[in-house]
């Protein structure tokens, strides 16, 4: 999408000029959003309209503005954005613009230049003599890097919801409900994943403890099995979970096939070790000592395992990221070409994948806390879904809609 | 009593193309256009009018146009700013013959085109504006803030009327006649919602130049050709001369294009609404 923002004056409404502009806009496929309109209050008071236009192409829009000016609408002229030098390395300066995860475009010497990647909660630092923008976060900034200060040349697109075609996530951007019915939603969401994975989209799953708590590990494991996850996103202690309970069929002490069953707590820290003596997860699948398990099945479907660390981890195991800077920069590449994320019972680690997504992921986020399901999709308005259940429920309709249907492709 | 300013055709000839009517294959026959103008300089004089003349300019054929010179409110000229080079040589001429005669001469921006009363006709208390051919829409909110008046600025989409006043021609009424094909959609809606009685000119009759009429009170200068129109307005109790217009015609003008009127209106709407005098 791009866009012009045109000013119309004169009597405007007398002559029809506004309706016929606004007609012209429409009847181009364009589209706009008046931004300002005063209409005069006397008969020979002049009216004033400013109208931000946005066309598909530069070229369908230059066509469009080329039309409009002939109906007396005048170009607003852009103005540069402003830049500061960052005064220290990792401080940026005063009023430094902080970025949204929308598409952002920074405007120097009359050309428009797009910001990579759309990441929020930035700054934007300018390479001019590269003619190049990137949002940059606290580590990234160097002394004298020239940042970009206050609004001014900065233009943000919002993400348009699709009106070619239409799917779970264009109807339903709110949260459903403990007590609504999630079954045709699950069901749609799984034909929108089916889809997803037959246009090669990478659908990346963030994994809280409470999954293997529950039980509804197996579930998982059935969509690994079944390709639907590309990358696994969890924290130490969901490994860990994972590996007692192939190994010693219990989480953090506590068999989810025996009732009221109790004891074994020592297992965790064993489950931890056994990790750390086979020097990772992928050679302790190789060795044959987790035989088991999503973290099993992760290896086996060759699932990129993106494990971060938090200040309370027992080990932690080998291969989690403990530098929370560089588990930063981590999940950020691995997020980048991810088109679907669904963010399980893990609200920590669901907000800090969350804040990392471009605005165009679909992202579903399940937990039974209704402030962390909010919480999490507040971040992508457009494409989001969130059911307030208890994640293993969830994970079985899923699993058995895609299973299921799976087995009969 | 009205003013009217005209300008003899010593000069008058097709030396160039700037309309589809002007083709110098068919030039215009200098005294046969020479006796229809006296007739139409006749024909103004016998009624409430007084007729002014300005000097005539050689390498100037379309002087003659005096419509085209400016738009004259009260005692402020606003001259035209010609989109075409052929005829932005009549602009001082005019401007200085306004300016003897006392008239305050209001300048447009260069840069916007605007071509007088061509292109601007009163109807009511209602400044109906042409664009696109000649004038553009960004002079009508000039126009409109030196005169403080409703412009209602309507687009033009047939190059053969180029101007206004070859498509539309208010009455003192109220009413107008006109040739509505000559506007698009939103033009003839905007038209038609300021002018309680519009009379349709058919096509032929249209590019019989009909609608380009002079109206004094009741009485109206018009081109010969146009019997279905003429009916309808004696129907409204007005009079109708026809003249013979053929020599102008050729150059894409008629009757007003040959006349400016000084001024147009004595002056617009009071702040209270009271419509101004004609």
């Amino acid at each position: 999408m791009v866009s012009e923002t045109i000013e119309l004056r004169g009597h405007i409404i007398d002559s029809l000029i506004l309706p016929k502009v606004l007609d012209q806009i429409l009847t181009h496929g364009a589209n706009f959003k008046i931004a300002e309109i005063n209409i005069g209050k006397k008969r020979a008071d002049q009216s004033f309209a400013r109208i931000e236009v946005s066309a598909e192409t530069g070229e369908a829009l230059d066509e469009l503005i080329l039309r409009l000016r002939q109906q007396g609408a005048e170009i607003v002229e852009r103005v540069n954005a402003q830049v500061t030098s960052a005064p220290a390395d990792g401080v940026f300066p005063p009023d430094f613009y902080v970025t949204t995860n929308q598409q952002t475009f920074v405007r120097f010497d009359g050309k428009e230049i797009e910001v990579r990647p759309a990441m929020i909660n930035s700054a934007i630092a300018v390479d001019r003599k590269k003619g190049t923008a990137r949002a940059v976060k606290f580590f990234d900034v160097n002394k004298g890097d020239e940042i970009v200060v206050g609004h001014q040349g900065v233009r943000v697109v919002p993400v348009q919801r699709a009106t070619t075609h239409t799917d779970v996530f264009q109807f339903i951007n709110t949260v459903i409900d403990a007590d609504e019915p999630k079954s045709a939603i699950i069901r749609e969401l799984a034909e929108d994943l089916r889809h997803a994975r037959a246009a090669k989209g990478k659908i990346a799953i963030v994994a809280g403890p409470a999954i293997v708590r529950t039980g509804a590990g197996e579930h998982l494991v059935r969509l690994i099995q079944a390709g639907y996850i590309d990358r696994l996103f969890a924290g130490n202690s969901f490994a860990a979970y994972d590996v007692e309970r192939a190994l010693f069929g219990t989480s953090l002490g506590v068999s989810p096939d025996l009732a009221f069953a109790r004891g074994g707590h020592e297992n965790h820290m064993r489950a931890v070790n056994a990790i750390r003596e086979a020097s990772g997860i992928a050679s302790a699948v190789e060795k044959k000592i987790l035989t088991s398990g999503i973290m099993h099945a992760c290896v086996c479907h060759n699932v990129d395992i993106v494990l971060t660390g938090s200040i309370r981890d027992e080990g932690p195991i080998s291969g989690v990221t403990t530098d929370a800077i560089e588990a930063q920069k981590v999940m950020r590449e691995k997020l980048a070409d991810v088109t679907h994320v669904i963010l399980l019972a893990a609200i920590r680690h669901s907000l800090a994948v969350a804040s990392m997504l471009a605005p165009t992921v679909k992202t579903v986020c399940v937990d039974i806390d209704p402030s962390a399901v909010e919480k999490a999709i507040e971040h992508q308005p457009l494409q989001s879904i969130g059911l307030v259940t208890d994640v293993e429920p969830f994970l079985r309709e899923l699993a058995d809609c895609l299973t299921d249907s799976g087995a009969r492709d | 009593m009205r003013e009217l300013l005209l300008c003899p055709p010593d000069y008058y000839g097709i030396e160039y193309e700037i309309n589809p009517w002007m083709s110098r294959a068919r030039g215009a026959e200098a005294a046969l256009a020479r006796r229809q103008w006296e007739q139409l300089h006749a024909t103004l004089s016998k009624l409430d009018c007084k007729v002014d003349l300005i000097a005539p300019r050689q390498g100037l054929p379309d002087m003659v146009f005096t419509a085209n010179a400016g738009l004259t409110v009260g005692r402020k000229f606003i001259p035209s700013n010609f989109r075409h080079k052929e005829r932005a040589g009549e602009q001082p001429f005019f401007a200085e013959w306004m300016k003897q005669r006392g008239y305050e001469v209001r300048w447009l921006p260069e840069n916007l085109y605007f071509e007088g009363e061509g292109d601007a006709l009163f109807g009511g208390d209602v400044l109906f504006c042409g664009y696109k051919f000649r004038s553009d829409i960004q002079s009508h909110h000039a126009v409109a803030d030196m005169l403080g008046c409703l412009v209602v600025s309507v687009e033009l989409i047939d190059p053969r009327f180029y101007h206004l006043d070859t498509c539309f021609c208010p009455l003192p009424d109220g009413g107008a006649f006109w040739f509505p094909m000559a506007f698009d959609e939103y033009g003839q809606r905007a038209i038609r919602e300021h002018v309680t009685d519009l009379i349709d000119v058919s096509p032929e009759e249209a590019t019989h130049f009909s609608c380009n009429a002079v109206v004094i009170e009741r009485d109206i200068v018009l081109p010969e050709g146009a019997p279905q129109l003429v009916i309808r307005l004696q129907d409204r109790g007005y009079r109708c001369h026809e003249l013979p217009m053929t020599e102008f015609i050729k150059a894409g003008g008629a009757c007003k294009c040959l006349t400016m009127f000084m001024p147009q209106r004595e002056g617009v709407d009071d702040a209270d609404g009271t419509p101004g005098r004609p």
